[in-house]
């Protein structure tokens, strides 16, 4: 159930015109911004290193909007409702939208490089090719488990945007996927260690510059994902509690 | 296997909102106040009322998309609050209006998405759809996208999606809304196929003919409370001692309608809307000549054709709804 419905989540999200433009788009944007921001860092040698960070913000952009929009969709569509009431535990209904969300992300790592590599001339040689092939797909299946737990908010409440928008810059930064996060205060230390975001990037990272061994942080990436699916599953059955109490599962 | 389909006990719903940050204002709504109705198994049930009446309301309380504010329901003999799981194993649940479906994929391809979530087995799926997209008449446009689809077969999309999993309560709530008169037809004929194949239908409809033509028992709910039940020649009974005066009319405004719900022996009085005429019906007492009396109230206003009539069905819900009315709203014309 979970493969068929992340494939034809894929498919109606890969069809939206709103998606294809943001995909067109968003990549040349992120790419551009990486790379200007470190040549004008004076580093021009880690271009990879910033298209891999780019590409990066766009799964997480791609699965955080894909959480939030996805379920703000499906409630505008009137499906939230139908697929809610499905006689399977929630967490597993709404798992393959957040994995669906991360399928249509990788395109967004994908695109981004290509760009860099068609507009800047970044040259793609990754440090360890297998351990990167590996790192991405390993990473984007943690940021969509790490989706189902910010599904569940979402899924109570009605303006789930506000939210969405409010996140989508605070984790890419904190998360270290542009900015080293040794150049961020040491308040936010904390917050990105428990982010899985943060040891995907890292992984991803190490993979593609050869700066660290990947399995680690990787590792850890998937043990914190693994964590945040436990943890929206069961809060997913007390939220959609809630929904049906708070009457927010349809929009009026 | 449980006597009742559907078994409602004092069903109740607030809705509670608020609004405003700095000095918050909150709001409460009672949609649902009270309802008492058993369904039996393979029986077609209608639940008509307005709008706000509480239908729609009624129906998420008993196939559990919301929780009741007080009372207790079960369907199949599962308690929709803790039961919930099973409960949904035995409904299917179709809403009027173009929502509710993936429009960018195809029929099947959403045929195929529901029927992995309401558990239907993989070896089955395929001859189960495809059964399914004959008896909505959909075969041949089952590839094209949701999208392209005119809201006719849309509505019988909804309805395969409601069956796939075969289950032995079906709501349907108002399907035929917008839906053109030779679909609606379609869809009659559908509604009658599945409760001769032994499916409990609950049907929310605004529609007077469809409740008589469908339904072996209707409850009219206004105000969020049942105000009568039974069978449509039973519910008939509502207007006994009534006559109707059907005028068709250009311009009547609420001022006149007033007029005429005042006069001596005027039981009812409303204005529909249809197209660029009116249709003014009242209901009198059987033994009050009225119409002297209304045709001068409408005085200066253009006027068609006079009809005096025996009331119908649709008089029978008009007299209970406005019973209840009266004691709330005053008169008003409505637009339809």
């Amino acid at each position: 159930m979970i493969a068929v419905g992340a494939l034809l989540h894929a498919k109606q999200l890969s069809r939206s015109p709103f998606e294809i433009a943001t995909a067109l788009i968003v990549p040349v944007v992120q790419a551009t911004l990486a790379v200007y921001l470190f040549r004008a860092g004076g580093e021009p040698g880690r271009l990879l290193e910033a298209a891999v960070g780019a590409g990066l913000m766009g799964v997480w952009s791609s699965v955080l909007f894909g959480s939030g929009g996805a379920i703000q969709n499906q409630r505008w569509q009137g499906t939230l409702e139908m697929i809610m009431l499905a006689p399977r535990p929630p967490a597993l209904v709404v798992l393959p939208i957040t994995l669906a969300t991360a399928l249509t992300g990788t395109y967004a790592m994908v695109a981004t490089l290509a760009w860099g590599r068609l507009l800047y001339g970044i040259p793609l040689t990754f440090a360890h090719p297998l351990a990167f092939a590996v790192a991405v797909p390993g990473c984007i299946i943690g940021l969509g488990m790490f989706g189902l737990l910010l599904a569940s908010t979402f899924v109570l409440l009605r303006n789930a945007n506000a939210l969405t928008n409010t996140l989508e810059y605070p984790i890419w930064l904190v998360s270290g996927m542009l900015v080293p996060i040794t150049a961020l205060p040491g308040w936010t230390g904390p917050i990105a260690a428990v982010l899985p975001t943060t040891w995907g990037a890292r992984a991803v990272r190490e993979a593609a510059t050869g700066s660290g061994p990947t399995w680690p942080s990787l590792g850890i990436c998937l043990a914190i994902s693994l964590a945040c699916l436990a943890l929206g599953a069961i809060m997913m059955t007390h939220v959609e509690r809630r929904a049906r109490a708070a009457a927010t599962l349809a929009l009026a | 296997m449980s006597e009742h389909a559907i078994e409602a006990v004092g069903l109740r719903r607030t809705y509670r909102s608020r609004t405003g940050w700095l000095r918050p204002q909150r709001r409460e709504v009672e949609a649902v106040r009270g309802v008492d109705l058993t369904v039996g198994n393979g029986e077609l049930f209608g639940l008509l009322g307005p709008n706000g009446a509480g239908k729609t309301t009624t129906i998420k309380l008993l196939n559990t998309l919301l929780i009741p504010t007080a009372g207790e329901a079960r369907i199949c003999g599962f308690d929709v609050v803790r039961q919930t799981r099973e409960v949904r194993r035995r409904i299917g649940y179709v809403f009027g209006g173009d929502r509710g479906l993936y429009d960018r994929l195809s029929a099947r391809d959403n045929l195929r998405y529901f029927a992995e979530l309401y558990g239907v087995p993989g070896r089955e799926q395929k001859r189960r759809i495809a059964e399914l997209l004959d008896l909505v008449r959909l075969s041949g446009r089952e590839n094209d996208r949701v999208e392209g689809y005119s809201r006719g077969m849309r509505q019988r999309l909804h309805i395969a999606r409601g069956l796939l999993h075969r289950p032995r309560v079906l709501f349907l709530d108002e399907p035929s809304i917008g839906v053109d008169p030779v679909a609606a037809r379609e869809l009659r004929q559908t509604v009658a196929d599945l409760a001769a194949t032994g499916t409990t239908v609950l049907l929310t409809t605004h529609y007077m003919a469809e409740a008589d033509e469908l339904c072996g028992r209707i409850a009219v709910i206004a105000n969020g409370t049942i105000q009568a039940l039974g069978t449509p020649a039973e519910l008939r009974h509502h207007a006994d001692g009534r006559q109707v005066l059907e005028v068709e009319a250009y311009g009547v405004g609420d001022a006149q309608l007033a007029v005429i719900h005042a006069l001596p022996g005027v039981r009812e009085a409303s204005v529909v809307v249809t197209g660029a005429a009116q249709v003014l019906t009242v209901q009198s007492d059987a033994g009050v000549d009225v119409q002297a009396d209304v045709l001068r109230a409408l005085d200066g206003v253009r006027l068609g054709r006079v009809t005096a009539r025996q009331p119908t069905l649709e008089d029978a819900y008009v007299a209970i709804v406005n019973r209840v009315d009266a004691q709330a709203l005053p008169v008003e014309a409505v637009a339809v």
